[in-house]
């Protein structure tokens, strides 16, 4: 609905809005009669639409910032983000249509519930400032109230937010404790308000919009790029146009100071995707990478194990109907069915295949490990057959190299921006100077340091374990056969491995306890553990969540026999 | 390796300072360097009402790191410091009382004492009991540097009058020391605490110019006040100022009965002892006793000549004159069960005999009065004695055997 006519008169495609919200072309000022309560959300605009309510004009703030509203923030922020996400190889129509109208669709639904004033008044349109023709900027004058300060001894942010919701009605063309209007009034209660808009959110918009183009790219995928800094989450607002002041409350909603977690992003998706009544995404059919068989070949060759295994996951997938469009095909707002996370699927499929064929349970794998090495002595074919042990060498040593280098990331973790951040405008002298401080000190240490080079942004990429068969060490398993494993059964290659145990013989009411089984290590093989723990590396994510979709995976898998024998069975016979 | 794949700005720094630490444990400054670096940028965030925030974790380790490991030394860390002392209005007094023992410890007299007079003409911040007896302890501090003065410009003085040479302006300048750090020292030592380097110096000072009322009182404070905590080096400081006047004996016994009351195995044991056996008073003997036998409880004495000649020439007499066996009983009755092994070995008899003639045979002296002609340290010693044919190891003999009966006595 952008409207892109062109004007009757002059045939240009110039518009603004009026006060009484209809479109005028600017070349010629032709007034239409068509008016509007959504606005041009283009992201490419030049347009300058004012702001419209009932009354009063507002002016420029005399602190040379202009008036923004928090979604015009966010509304860049998802710019960026798209931008970001483009340029890592999504495709265009993503930003340019995807994103773009959902968040559209966002704006509407909300804008009923969001900012009801106790007057009455309702915003019709935002404004989108365009820095090229703003005035110069004048001196800042300072806050009225000082919400926040910054000594030493007061309390964090958290706790004031009881303060904002105490705070007597704010008029929007003054904006008392946030540099944006109505920055103040996100934190007070309001029931009517639903799926208010915070930074991970971001996220799950962006998400949702890959998952809408069925875009090659993993939700783990996409949160480790935010961490990584190559999708912009972090600090983002500094790229927000010079006047858009943030200060006050703006900085608890813009400034992260953690990092996203899979599971609160992945929900807020899903209830964003119901909340705007978004219908049957795109079915996520074979082809798709979001598709087990896709995934699981990925993650098998980020895990360094044969390319045979790919067969076992695909027959499993199969088995269990994990592969069927309509259970991995998101339907927003369908309670029953249990929501699909792709990457913690695929993971949780390969757990299965390894623990059926090399049952994991601290004792066999090694036995069959054994035995395949003996088998090796006499292979007379091209390939050699797989070894648990030589495998689980070069694992964990990289394993732990990656976790080692990654704690250090952790600890290593920059927060602050090259922005300095201010409360409120008489914090500001303050700021700066420990803000001077703080960049000298960090030179002063960090020449200490010696020749520690600041640390290169890693390229961008899917795999963050790559292994080559040009290696002569032998220490890729991509090719390698499972023939030594394998025993000739009725003309079918089938597992030696002829037991299996269950993570858990009940599941649990995963709306009651939140997960359908409780994960502690010590309860569990080690060698399970290693696994869990493998995967939960690549995808940065507690291994309960993938213990959780091994324990679903397996209960599908052993329906019948679990059925028959409900007590009896920790480990089942094939 | 860490299962936490969640961060916060919390957790990351707290992660980060884990890394410091390992590091500084580990003495690899570089490293420690390397990640504070990354911790400074909790400094814009330190709201934090911990005991310890930010800014002083970041102080605190920012000095020890510049100390042991800094490309331009003194200067790098007097720059540092200089900004720990503008980030922090409440620690500014603490900030430069460690800054002045760096430079002391760096022997950079002067730098320091410029340091504590900026400080103490220091006004601002709020007026509390902390900052009160901060201050004070940064006066003293300059008053003990006074008095380093002081003692540089009485050198100079003697040296000259040596020579011939009357200087004027330096006898003023030492005067001027003189009262300066008087003033601050006399202060600091009236608050209840231990400041033993303070009034040894105060001491000096007053004895110089001969206020030596006022010195004795000092001491006797200093010793007897029941607000100071229990100190026996005030003691030690009383006993030998009481010595340098000449006082009497009693009272140089007095001061040092309570040294030995506190600390049994103070080195000031050995003129005790001999002071108490030079009275003619039976007690004073009877303590002399005690006290070389406590002194000799200690490790640290064990292999200690002179004290071992104490004993033994005192149990000498006492067993020569048949008087006062019951002394050595007394004594001996709460030893008798671990002496034997804690002094009197076959291994220690070997290794003393090989180490130190004198000292064995003090100690077989000993051994053999309490524990008889048999026993084992006793016999080698004696033995490796007559062998080598020294002669006292031939008298120690005849005459261990000739009381070997008192011993009997002195088991039964």
């Amino acid at each position: 609905r952008d409207f892109n006519e062109r004007c009757a008169q002059c045939s240009e495609v110039n518009w603004g809005l009026t006060d009484g919200g209809r479109f005028y072309c600017r070349s010629c000022h032709n007034v239409t009669e068509r008016t509007t309560e959504v606005i041009n959300t283009d992201f490419v605009s030049n347009t300058r639409v004012q702001t419209i309510s009932k009354g009063s004009r507002k002016k420029e703030k005399t602190d040379g910032g202009c008036e923004w509203y928090v979604c015009e923030g966010f509304q860049l922020v998802l710019k960026k983000q798209a931008e970001a996400l483009e340029a890592l190889g999504v495709c265009p129509q993503m930003k340019d249509e995807i994103l773009c109208n959902f968040w559209r669709l966002y704006l509407q639904k909300t804008k009923q519930a969001y900012c009801d004033r106790p007057d009455g008044e309702t915003l019709q349109a935002l404004s989108v400032c365009n820095s090229s023709t703003d005035a110069e900027s004048e001196p800042e004058t300072p806050s009225l109230l000082h919400l926040l300060s910054l000594s030493e001894s007061e309390g964090d942010l958290q706790t004031d937010s009881s303060f904002i919701s105490s705070t007597s009605k704010v008029s929007a063309s003054t904006s008392v404790c946030s540099g944006s209007v109505d920055g103040s009034l996100y934190f007070m209660k309001n029931q009517k308000e639903k799926l208010r808009m915070t930074m991970p959110m971001t996220l799950s918009f962006c998400y949702m919009a890959l998952l809408w183009l069925r875009e090659p790219m993993t939700l783990s995928d996409l949160l480790r790029f935010a961490v990584e800094g190559h999708i912009p989450y972090l600090n983002v607002f500094q790229h927000f146009p010079e006047k858009m002041k943030l200060y006050g409350v703006d900085l608890k909603i813009f400034c992260v100071e953690s990092w996203p977690v899979y599971e609160e992003v992945h929900n807020k998706m899903l209830e964003l995707a119901a909340f705007l009544d978004l219908p049957r995404f795109p079915d996520i059919t074979d082809s798709c990478f979001l598709h087990p068989d896709m995934l699981c070949m990925k993650y098998l060759m980020e895990a360094n194990l044969p390319d045979e295994l790919h067969n076992w996951t695909c027959r499993v997938v199969k088995k269990v109907c994990i592969g069927e469009a309509d259970f991995l095909t998101l339907v927003p707002g369908n309670k029953s069915t249990r929501k699909v996370k792709y990457d913690v699927l695929a993971a949780a499929v390969i757990i299965v295949v390894l623990k059926l064929l090399f049952l994991l349970d601290d004792n066999y794998e090694w036995l069959l490990s054994d035995f395949a090495e003996e088998r090796n002595k006499n292979n007379k074919e091209g390939r050699p057959y797989f070894e648990f042990k030589k495998w689980y060498k070069v694992i964990k040593c990289s394993l732990d190299a990656e976790q080692k280098k990654l704690d250090e990331e952790r600890a290593k973790y920059q927060w602050r921006c090259e922005k300095p951040l201010f409360y409120s405008a008489d914090k500001k002298s303050k700021v700066l100077k420990r803000r001077q401080m703080v960049v000298n000190l960090q030179n002063q240490f960090g020449k200490l340091s010696g020749s520690v080079q600041p640390a290169e942004k890693p390229n961008p990429s899917s795999f963050q374990l790559s292994w080559s068969e040009e290696n002569t060490d032998g220490s890729c398993f991509h090719g390698h056969s499972l023939k030594g494993i394998l025993q000739e059964k009725r003309g079918v290659l089938a597992a030696m491995n002829p037991d299996y145990w269950l993570c858990t013989v009940k599941l649990c009411r995963e709306r009651l306890c939140g997960h359908l089984a409780h994960y502690r290590e010590v309860e569990f093989p080690q060698s399970y553990h290693f696994v869990l723990r493998l995967f939960s590396f690549l995808l940065r994510i507690q291994p309960s969540s993938i213990h959780d979709d091994v324990c679903l995976i397996e209960h599908k898998l052993f329906n019948k026999k679990l059925c028959k024998k409900p007590k009896y069975n920790a480990v089942i016979r094939k | 390796s860490s299962h936490e794949h969640r961060l916060n700005f919390q957790k990351s720094k707290e992660v980060c300072l884990n890394y410091i630490q390992d590091a500084m444990l580990q003495k690899q400054w570089k490293r420690a360097a390397e990640f504070l670096t990354v911790y400074i940028e909790a400094l814009e965030k330190d709201f934090s009402r911990e005991y310890m925030g930010p800014s002083e974790i970041i102080w605190r380790i920012g000095s020890e790191i510049l100390w042991h490991h800094s490309h331009n030394g003194m200067k790098e860390f007097n720059s540092f410091i200089e900004q720990m002392k503008t980030l922090a209005i409440k620690r500014y007094l603490k900030v430069c009382l460690e800054h002045v023992f760096h430079l002391l410890c760096n022997g950079l007299i002067d730098e320091a004492y410029q340091t504590l007079s900026l400080a103490e003409s220091w006004r601002h911040g709020e007026h509390t009991s902390v900052r009160d007896k901060e201050m004070k302890l940064i006066e003293a501090y300059r008053g003990l540097l006074d008095y380093y003065r002081w003692a540089k410009q009485k050198h100079i003085l003697l040296e000259h009058g040596q020579d011939g040479f009357d200087d004027l302006s330096v006898e003023q300048e030492m005067h001027s020391c003189f009262r300066k750090a008087a003033v601050n020292l006399k202060e600091i030592i009236k608050i209840p605490g231990v400041w033993d380097p303070f009034v040894k110096c105060y001491v000096d000072l007053l004895e110089f110019y001969g206020d030596h009322d006022e010195a004795r009182q000092v001491l006797n404070e200093y010793a007897y006040n029941s607000k100071f905590p229990a100190n026996p080096n005030a003691h030690v400081y009383l006993y030998q100022f009481l010595k340098r006047q000449g006082e009497s004996k009693k009272s140089l016994i007095l001061a040092l009965k309570i040294l030995h009351d506190s600390v049994p195995s103070h080195e000031l044991m050995i003129d005790f002892n001999t002071m108490l056996q030079k009275s003619k008073k039976r007690k004073k003997h009877r303590l002399g006793l005690e006290v070389i036998f406590a002194a000799l409880d200690y490790a640290g004495w064990k292999e200690n000549v002179k004290a071992w000649s104490c004993l033994a020439k005192q149990l000498k007499q006492i067993v020569i004159s048949e008087k006062h066996l019951d002394w050595i009983k007394q004594e001996w009755n709460s030893r008798r069960d671990w002496w034997p092994a804690f002094h009197f070995s076959r291994y220690l008899a070997k290794r003393n005999w090989q180490e130190n003639e004198s000292l064995s045979y003090e100690k077989a002296l000993v051994a053999g009065i309490l524990l008889g002609k048999d026993c084992k340290y006793f016999k080698y010693v004696s033995h490796q004695g007559c062998k080598a044919q020294v002669k006292r190891f031939r008298l120690l003999k005849k005459f261990v055997n000739k009381h070997n009966p008192v011993y009997l006595r002195i088991s039964g």
